[in-house]
């Protein structure tokens, strides 16, 4: 069974009063599990629009969506957050983490909405956090952390829900090309340890490093293809 | 177990947005605090209000009956009661044996003379006849000596209790027992000094008054005067059987024929009580509806500063969402914010309060009920859920990418 199977997906904007911006226009798209997929496009061409229906946070205006074999279309605002809790690990380009929290508090978010006593909670936390490599850091705060670093948190923040995806949208776009190397390495030892990765990027050479990619042009599919010679950092390193 | 993670989280994250933020949680909470102190103060002066009411009713004591001429308050038409018979003493002394439902009756007169001690003078004081029976049927109390006994009542000696502002002004260093005043030119003998009473009777009370035997009374200052039948009921539950029987008796002596209307009263604190309660609710809704306004004033500074909270936190709002925060929990935590804003400022205002209601408890003596206390913090809690729970509601309903995308 596939995790995601998108069936004819369209997203409709209302822009004013007779105007629509149709960002997606009839997507089908299914990815099974341990896939490491990059969704790719320029921008405009639906990918950010796509990345929000297949993470929850937006519903389609049409089509049909199942996330392993549940049918998203029908989930209120409180199961499709329950779906986004336990099911989805996001890694956003902007990190997103909470300013005033340390790495430990940040990475326990997920857990405290999904009602992990504190005890556990802290346990899961800190041992993501070192398996990400920042088990030194806990009681740091984001601003004292550097920009790989804060990613890092906001990937173990992902993983720490054991999710059934990790979705991320440019995770090396605020970060220069080093510690995206660094960040790309970690999302790639994720996907060997069995992990769906969902990647969204407008660069060629992250793309790269995944096992299939999608092409998004104008809200549709262009190309889905295999990628057979890829760009591996475990072979350099 | 869920709920409480939460609210823990809640808390936590309030303390950290009002540490954030000092200055402007300090000011928002201001509000509060000002609408509590004042909430809170007024509500201790109402209480002193009421108590200083009741003290002063208490004077006249429980279960004392006063059949008089006229009533003490009240609208009957001056023109048609300004002719009715005096109240003689002889009454009564008919009513005393009659009456069944009574242990103490006691003819009072009155008269305002001029009182002599030394060279110490009082002017205007009430002299009050009455017989040995009046300390049962009064609300006063001797507080030194003793007031007058069976005896010297029948025989009319020349002796007195004195009020106790009488006793001040003409013993200001002395002990008034006794000693030997001279009351209109005639000499009395001070036997006892009353308890001070207070309250804002103070012409009913025992404070501004010489007591003598009414045989003494009427010797000196004539007898054909209006009198006061003050009467104690034996069982406070038979207040109104008293009452209907002590009128039945009257109209018999005074020969009233059935139809005709009472020409005489009979006074109780009670009607005091009745006729100034609902003045003085009427005045305690005033003043905590006034003061109320202050508490609300801040309310809507606490609602506004919410807004704007809420605005600038639309972004970590969008982050909570997408780790799958539901609506409720996105709710709450703004909910826990603004009422623990409301908190802090209730409990800061009742701290200021509390030293003062002791400023004001030196004007009017009073003290700040515990009921007050609860609730302030509750009405603070209250305030701060109310006045949270719009921008609250607009924090929870927020579209996740819309807040993710806020700048």
């Amino acid at each position: 069974m596939n995790v995601i199977e998108l069936k004819n997906i369209v997203k409709t904007y209302d822009m004013g009063v007779a105007q629509q911006v149709q960002a997606l226009r009839g997507v089908d798209l299914s990815i099974g599990k341990n896939e490491y997929v990059a969704i790719m496009g320029p921008s405009g061409s639906g990918k950010s629009t796509l990345m929000n229906v297949i993470g929850c946070l937006d519903t389609p205006t049409s089509g049909s969506y199942h996330f392993n074999g549940v049918s998203v279309g029908d989930m209120d605002d409180n199961a499709l957050a329950r779906i986004r809790n336990k099911e989805i690990g996001f890694v956003f380009q902007t990190f997103n983490l909470l300013g005033r929290s340390d790495s430990l508090h940040n990475v326990e978010l997920p857990l405290i909405y999904a009602g992990v006593p504190s005890g556990e909670r802290r346990r899961r936390a800190k041992e993501t956090l070192e398996h990400v490599g920042l088990g030194d850091r806990t009681h740091h705060k984001p601003n004292e952390l550097s920009g790989g670093q804060r990613q890092r948190v906001a990937v173990a923040r992902a993983l720490v829900t054991r999710p059934s995806i990790i979705l991320a949208d440019e995770p090396t776009g605020n970060l220069d090309t080093k510690t995206g190397e660094e960040i790309m390495r970690l999302i790639e030892d994720l996907h060997r340890q069995g992990n769906t990765i969902i990647l969204v990027t407008h660069e060629a050479d992250i793309a790269e490093h995944a096992h299939r990619v999608v092409r998004l042009r104008d809200g549709l599919i262009e190309t889905d293809e295999k990628v057979n010679k890829r760009k591996t950092y475990s072979a350099v390193s | 177990m869920y709920f409480l993670n939460e609210l823990k989280e809640g808390l936590s994250i309030s303390f950290n947005a009002l540490r954030a933020n000092r200055m402007r949680s300090v000011l928002t909470t201001l509000g509060i605090i000002i609408g509590i102190v004042s909430v809170t103060l007024m509500a201790t002066a109402i209480e002193g209000v009421n108590r200083k009411f009741n003290e002063s009713a208490n004077a006249f004591g429980t279960g004392v009956l006063y059949i008089q001429k006229f009533p003490w308050v009240g609208n009957e038409d001056w023109a048609t009661i300004r002719n009715r018979r005096n109240i003689e003493v002889a009454h009564a002394t008919k009513l005393e044996r009659r009456a069944t439902l009574v242990d103490a009756v006691a003819p009072a007169v009155g008269t305002r003379r001029q009182v002599v001690y030394g060279n110490n003078t009082m002017d205007f004081v009430i002299i009050t006849g009455t017989t040995h029976s009046y300390m049962f049927a009064s609300g006063g109390a001797i507080a030194e000596g003793r007031f007058f006994s069976a005896e010297e009542s029948a025989g009319g000696r020349p002796v007195c209790a004195i009020g106790a502002e009488v006793a001040e002004t003409l013993f200001p260093q002395e002990d008034p027992i006794g000693k030997t005043i001279r009351v209109a030119g005639h000499p009395f003998t001070v036997v006892g000094v009353f308890e001070k009473q207070g309250g804002m009777f103070s012409e009913f009370t025992s404070d501004l008054r010489v007591f003598i035997p009414l045989h003494a009374f009427q010797s000196k200052f004539g007898g054909r005067r209006n009198v006061t039948i003050q009467v104690r009921v034996a069982n406070l539950q038979q207040m109104e059987d008293a009452k209907i029987e002590l009128e039945g008796i009257m109209r018999s002596i005074r020969g009233l024929m059935p139809g005709k209307e009472n020409d005489f009263n009979i006074n109780q604190q009670e009607v005091l009580t009745n006729f100034f309660t609902p003045i003085l609710l009427i005045i305690a809704s005033i003043g905590l509806f006034i003061t109320g306004l202050s508490l609300f004033v801040g309310g809507i500074g606490i609602m506004n500063i919410m807004f704007v909270s809420v605005t600038e936190r639309t972004r970590e709002i969008g982050i909570r969402k997408a780790l799958g925060a539901p609506r409720r929990t996105i709710l709450l935590q703004f909910l826990v914010e603004s009422a623990a804003l409301c908190l802090i400022g209730g409990i800061i205002g009742l701290v200021i309060s509390f030293p003062l209601s002791l400023i004001v408890d030196q004007i009017l003596p009073t003290a700040m009920p515990v009921s007050v206390v609860a609730i302030a913090i509750l009405i603070s809690l209250m305030v701060g859920v109310i006045s949270g729970f719009l921008p609250a509601y607009r924090a929870a309903k927020m579209d996740p990418v819309e807040a993710l995308r806020y700048e």
